[in-house]
């Protein structure tokens, strides 16, 4: 593995990992040290030396990452680079993969994610996710929204319940589109509209942090730049993680851009900097198309 | 890419290759058509002869000849002087009926003949005479005009009459057969829906054997199949499927659930017989018993077929659930069984069908005994609807032929209620994502 270079920032930290702050572009691109700025002082989440085997295939090597408070972090990266894998470990979603093992430090307001004695039910409730393909519930907008909090009993009063869903409904922007047929299913609406309706499903439960794992691949520009717009006004409540293979969106809806690069963390960075002065010779070739 | 232009071929051979081939595909695409139609024309040529075999065979079992006498209590002949429970046990209505054939048909006087004429009606026929005084007690003295069931051998003469001019004479004699004609060309035999058929258990007489009793039965067994394996099975299959680790344990469950579903269901009838008859001393012939062994029989059925089911949901709705964080039980009894309903239970019903048509283990267990009286539960010994068929088959009756054929007709339309019941509860519990 990679000799350890500690700064003097990792020195009073215990917990800080081996990234080097240093230039690393024009070196060879055998290095495997996150380049950019990878923490960040008021974390949400804190990722330390993250790593994830598949059976015996490594997908993760050693990730080590900040999601700040109220921050919208991209990632991006060609395809199979593990940004997705390493977004699931954030709400243990790697748990119901057969064979899947996570190792390293990774926290919640302080407070460890995996480990013997964490329940995942509330961590879920905490850390909402939103999937690539929208995936409402079989059952009718009202029950689609009204679920989580139904089983968390967020809500003792049916009156209390409405609430939430109007509420959740209206800022996922789908409110005035459903607020007539709430009791129709889920399934029947138009991609764009079920993408939100899983929205306003995971904010039902007042999560801290939303994870999307592409949310937008199967929409069409249209309801992209809705749910875009929708991520810039859930910044203001929530810490969001967002994987994508669009770079324009990532440029967009992302304060922080980390570009993964085959289980690697290479580089992360001001969104605005990746894009116009990326750091490491491989995210370069990857923002400028060279491949990916 | 490759670029045709830069290969040896041109565009015009490319073309022509193409066209030599074309016919040949379509001749093979027509040829597979062919096949496929032949296989189903089979298949429902099949069908239609079994179903025309049957019906035709055992529609005449729907019917009974019955004959019209005019009766009279006579209290002198049934021995009694009023109508109350011990009497009309003691009653001997033979004798009023015997009188009334001998009124009807003054001309038999030997032994013999006479003998010929008392076997016209059938000897179930006083009980109806009994019923009918039980219901009225003022009939006691007075005369009245009943139709009384026809022996099943008048019966069969009947009806095979439409065969062929002659009939079917049997046992039946030139005399008889006279007394029969008779009878028709006055009005006074006529054929009947018989209810008999419906509401009677088992008898050696087959103008008074019903398939009640063996339905009853089947019913009773299947309920208790029903309420056992159907739980059992679905459990299983949710443990095995959600919750169990893949690994060399679960592996060999799973083999030995397809090896149980190959076991010879006369095994199973065996395993019955020595673990719940010998062992737990569970009462013989019971649809308890009977629904236990089959139990067994249906259950690598139904595992099989909610396993199914279960793998047929999408992932992405349990990802959804457990991303809300659902615990694995929500995400199970909220999501995943609601949508593996529909296919669990068209599992089971196919379970139950061949729960429903199944003989062997069952005679293994004592339901193949003759039973007369219709069973009231699960403990009350009983036969099932396959093994009444076999009881019939077997007898020697010219009678049972068609009620064999017509109980089969009662066995297919129960089987065909269940699958259509299936196709139903399908349509419904079905929901789309």
């Amino acid at each position: 593995m990679n000799t350890m270079t500690l700064d003097a920032a990792g020195q009073a930290e215990p917990v800080q990992p081996k990234a080097v702050e240093q230039d690393t572009v024009g070196t060879q691109t055998k290095v495997r040290e996150t380049v950019g700025k990878p923490f960040c002082d008021s974390a949400k989440l804190r990722m330390r030396n993250v790593n994830v085997f598949y059976g015996e295939a490594q997908a993760i090597h050693d990730v080590s990452l900040d999601i700040g408070r109220n921050e919208v972090v991209a990632m991006i990266g060609p395809s199979g680079c593990g940004k997705s894998t390493f977004l699931r470990c954030l709400n243990r979603m790697n748990d119901t993969i057969e064979g899947c093992r996570v190792e390293g430090e990774l926290s919640l307001d302080d407070e460890p994610i995996y480990g013997a004695k964490v329940d995942v039910v509330p961590l879920r409730a905490r850390v909402g996710m939103v999937f690539q393909k929208p995936n409402p519930f079989p059952k009718s907008i009202y029950d689609n929204v009204a679920y989580g909090p139904k089983i968390h009993g967020i809500a003792s009063r049916r009156a209390e319940l409405d609430e939430i869903v109007e509420n959740s409904l209206r800022r996922a922007g789908l409110w005035n589109e459903v607020k007539d047929r709430l009791d129709k299913p889920g399934t029947g609406l138009s991609g764009g509209q079920q993408q939100r309706l899983c929205i306003a499903r995971a904010i039902a439960v007042s999560p801290e942090v939303i994870l999307m794992d592409e949310p937008c691949s199967a929409l069409d520009p249209i309801a992209t730049a809705r749910i875009e717009e929708l991520i810039d006004e859930l910044r203001e409540n929530y810490t969001i993680a967002i994987v994508t293979h669009s770079m324009q969106q990532a440029a967009r809806v992302s304060q922080r851009t980390a570009y993964f690069h085959l289980g690697h963390l290479v580089e992360v960075n001001d969104t605005e900097t990746v894009f116009t002065n990326p750091q490491h010779e491989l995210t370069e070739a990857y923002i400028t198309g060279r491949f990916g | 890419m490759t670029d045709l232009s830069q290969t040896k071929l041109t565009q015009q051979q490319v073309r022509e290759r193409i066209e030599q081939r074309l016919a040949s595909r379509h001749r093979k695409e027509k040829i597979f058509r062919g096949l496929g139609i032949a296989s189903i024309a089979f298949g429902m040529l099949a069908v239609l002869v079994l179903f025309t075999d049957i019906i035709s065979k055992g529609s005449g079992a729907f019917v009974q000849s019955a004959i019209e006498l005019r009766v009279h209590y006579d209290e002198q002949v049934l021995g009694i002087d009023k109508v109350d429970d011990e009497s009309l046990a003691w009653a001997n209505f033979t004798g009023v009926i015997r009188e009334a054939l001998r009124e009807r048909f003054p001309e038999a006087s030997s032994r013999s003949e006479k003998r010929e004429l008392y076997s016209l009606v059938s000897t179930g026929a006083p009980f109806t005479l009994r019923d009918r005084l039980e219901a009225n007690p003022e009939l006691l003295g007075q005369t009245e005009t009943v139709w009384l069931t026809a022996d099943d051998d008048v019966d069969t003469f009947v009806k095979s009459l439409s065969d062929s001019a002659e009939g079917f004479r049997g046992r039946t004699s030139d005399q008889k057969a006279g007394w029969i004609e008779q009878l028709m060309a006055s009005g006074e035999l006529k054929k009947r829906f018989n209810t008999t058929f419906f509401t009677n258990g088992d008898s050696r007489e087959p103008e008074q054997a019903g398939i009640r009793a063996a339905l009853m039965g089947s019913l009773f067994t299947l309920l208790v199949t029903l309420a056992l394996s159907f739980p059992i099975g679905v459990a299983a299959a949710i443990y095995l499927e959600e919750y169990a680790p893949k690994n060399r344990w679960t592996d060999l469950i799973e083999v030995n659930i397809n090896n149980l579903a190959a076991v010879p269901s006369i095994v199973f009838g065996l395993l019955g017989l020595a673990i719940f008859i010998n062992f737990f001393e569970l009462p013989r012939s019971a649809p308890l018993v009977g629904g236990l062994v089959l139990t067994l029989m249906t259950l690598p059925t139904i595992i099989i077929s909610s396993r199914a089911a279960l793998k047929a949901v999408p992932p992405s709705i349990r990802e959804a659930a457990m991303g809300m964080g659902a615990s694995r039980m929500q995400v199970v009894f909220h999501h995943v069984l609601p949508l593996a309903m529909p296919g669990m239970l068209t599992g089971a019903i196919i379970g139950m069908a061949q729960a429903l048509g199944e003989t062997a283990p069952l005679l293994m267990i004592g339901m193949v005994a003759f039973i007369v009286d219709v069973p009231g539960g699960i403990t009350d010994p009983s036969t099932v609807l396959p093994v009444q068929i076999f009881l019939w088959a077997d007898s020697p009756e010219r009678a049972f032929v068609e009620r064999t054929s017509a109980a089969i007709m009662v066995l297919l339309s129960v089987l065909i209620l269940m699958n259509a019941s299936a196709v139903l509860l399908r349509k419904k519990l079905e929901r789309r994502w």
